[in-house]
């Protein structure tokens, strides 16, 4: 709270607060940027695009996460390869900056005239390049849920007759989420901001919409509102993950039927 | 010729590294007997019992599980678990499923059992066990001895031939283990060919048909539990004996 203090009392009696006033945080401007005019696209309507854009990744994210994940912890020499190309993976798209993945994909596919693969939508383009850097992120923060679930839980249901699969999925996998859910939604707040990078491929996106509008009218309220939209849909997000893990906990201490 | 064994080991060998841990264990277990496991810690007691349920491999020998040499090439070793229970000392309940869940779990997946049936033979278990109520429950909700029965009783839901106990009472409270020792008696009583390894000698004493001290990873006396306790011939198994007797667990 002080450092916010602070930054507000630097921000108001700096000698040009009463430019930035104008050029930032007219409420005019805070306005005709968010819905939008003839010459500028809204804000608003370009965020949804962005919203877009996260959700299709997500569900593609935690797909191919999970499988990479897999894959890097089946034991045995016969699936070594299989092991290394997961490895591979993520050491890859780890080490490598979004915006150059963005370039090489978006870029780099259409010119290769694949038939329709080359000729998707740039925002295509944007979501696999985000689906394929993040589902290096989430294969990690699964790994480490998988790895925090202690052996004998395996040993138990292997025990019992079941199969390495289906201790896998009806043991361990269960545990492993719920241990990092938290984890696994702060990688989603960050997928969430990054989905502004997307615009690099010309999609009119929110980050970009905000572009056009200072670049036509000289006045950057256009990304105060962006930045506030993603503030906005930040914060539901986090309070439901804070839910979800308050329920889990109440279920496993009341025991029964929630 | 004698009834088929329910359980026989022949020669078994099993090094961890360096370390023998089971160095030529033959044993014998007939249909519908207890045999408990005695001896210090680290005498490859738990080590055996793994090694029947194929958590752990075996380095030479065989075990033959009704007939069935289980430790054969090429065996199935998912579907001999099936057939054998195991309780560990830490319980290893599954936490995020309630209590029938856990039960129901391998009877439905590994069994292929239809839910309805699972189920009505989980609450026939858990009502006989004194447990009925609890079946909604989340483990950790359960005391100690309750989630040592439900364990106890997720074995069982399998219908083994044979189970396997592995010091199920050395993790509780002294004022829980009764009641988990009550469950294993009236396995006993009703038939149940059983392999336990314990510490609980008074209970061993009570509950088993034969008594086999181990000791460095061999056998090296068995016999009626009477014998053992009274007469035991081994100068180790005496001294193993005094030592429990002089710390009062006998």
């Amino acid at each position: 709270m002080l450092f916010f203090a602070i930054i507000a009392v630097v921000v108001v009696l700096a000698p040009g607060s009463g430019v930035v006033a104008e050029r930032f945080f007219s409420p005019q401007h805070l306005w005709q940027s968010l819905v939008g005019s003839e010459g500028e696209p809204s804000v608003l309507g370009a965020f949804l695009l962005n919203v877009k854009i996260f959700m299709v990744s997500e569900v593609f994210i935690l797909i191919l996460a999970l499988i990479i994940a897999v894959v890097r912890g089946i034991p045995g020499p016969v699936f070594f390869p299989f092991r290394l190309v997961a490895v591979a993976y993520t050491d890859l798209f780890r080490g490598v900056p979004l915006i150059l993945v963005l370039y090489m994909i978006g870029f780099g596919v259409p010119g290769l005239g694949l038939g329709f693969v080359s000729y998707l939508p740039d925002v295509t383009y944007g979501v696999i390049s985000l689906v394929l850097v993040y589902s290096a992120y989430v294969a990690e923060v699964y790994r480490a849920g998988i790895e925090s679930v202690h052996e004998s839980q395996n040993a138990a249901a292997r025990s019992l007759g079941l199969t390495r699969w289906q201790s896998l999925r009806f043991v361990v996998l269960p545990q492993a989420i719920r241990r990092v859910i938290p984890p696994l939604l702060n990688d989603f707040i960050g997928l969430q901001k990054d989905t502004a990078l997307v615009s690099v491929l010309g999609s009119i996106e929110a980050a970009r919409a905000a572009q056009i509008y200072s670049a036509s009218q000289f006045n950057y309220a256009s990304y105060v509102v962006a930045a506030l939209l993603f503030v906005l849909i930040t914060i539901p997000l986090a309070r439901f993950t804070d839910r979800l893990i308050a329920r889990d906990k109440r279920r496993r201490e009341a025991g029964g039927l929630a | 010729m004698s009834e088929q064994p329910a359980l026989l080991l022949e020669g078994v060998h099993k090094s961890f590294g360096e370390n023998e841990v089971l160095k030529g264990i033959d044993l014998r277990v007939e249909p519908h007997e207890v045999v408990c496991l005695i001896g210090a810690s680290g005498s490859g007691k738990s080590t055996l019992l793994r090694c029947v349920n194929l958590v752990e491999q075996i380095d030479s020998g065989r075990v033959v599980v009704a007939g069935e040499e289980i430790t054969a090439e090429g065996v199935d070793a998912n579907r001999i678990r099936r057939r054998i229970g195991i309780v560990y000392q830490s319980f290893n309940l599954f936490p995020h499923m309630t209590v029938l869940r856990n039960i129901t779990l391998a009877p439905r997946e590994a069994l292929g059992t239809d839910r309805a049936e699972a189920e009505k033979d989980a609450r026939a278990l858990l009502e006989r066990f004194g447990l009925l109520d609890k079946q909604e429950e989340y483990p950790d909700r359960l005391s100690g001895g309750q989630q040592q029965r439900v364990a106890i009783v997720r074995a069982l839901a399998m219908r083994p031939h044979l189970m396997l106990l592995d010091e199920v009472t050395s993790a509780l409270d002294p004022e829980l283990v009764a009641e988990v020792l009550a469950v294993i008696k009236e396995l006993a009583r009703e038939g149940m060919t059983m392999l336990i390894a314990t510490h609980e000698m008074g209970f061993a004493r009570d509950i088993a048909d034969r008594i086999c001290f181990l000791e460095a990873g061999r056998i090296l006396e068995q016999g009626k539990p009477d014998r053992i306790f009274t007469a035991p011939e081994h100068p180790r198994t005496r001294q193993f004996l005094a030592r429990i007797i002089e710390a009062g667990r006998l």
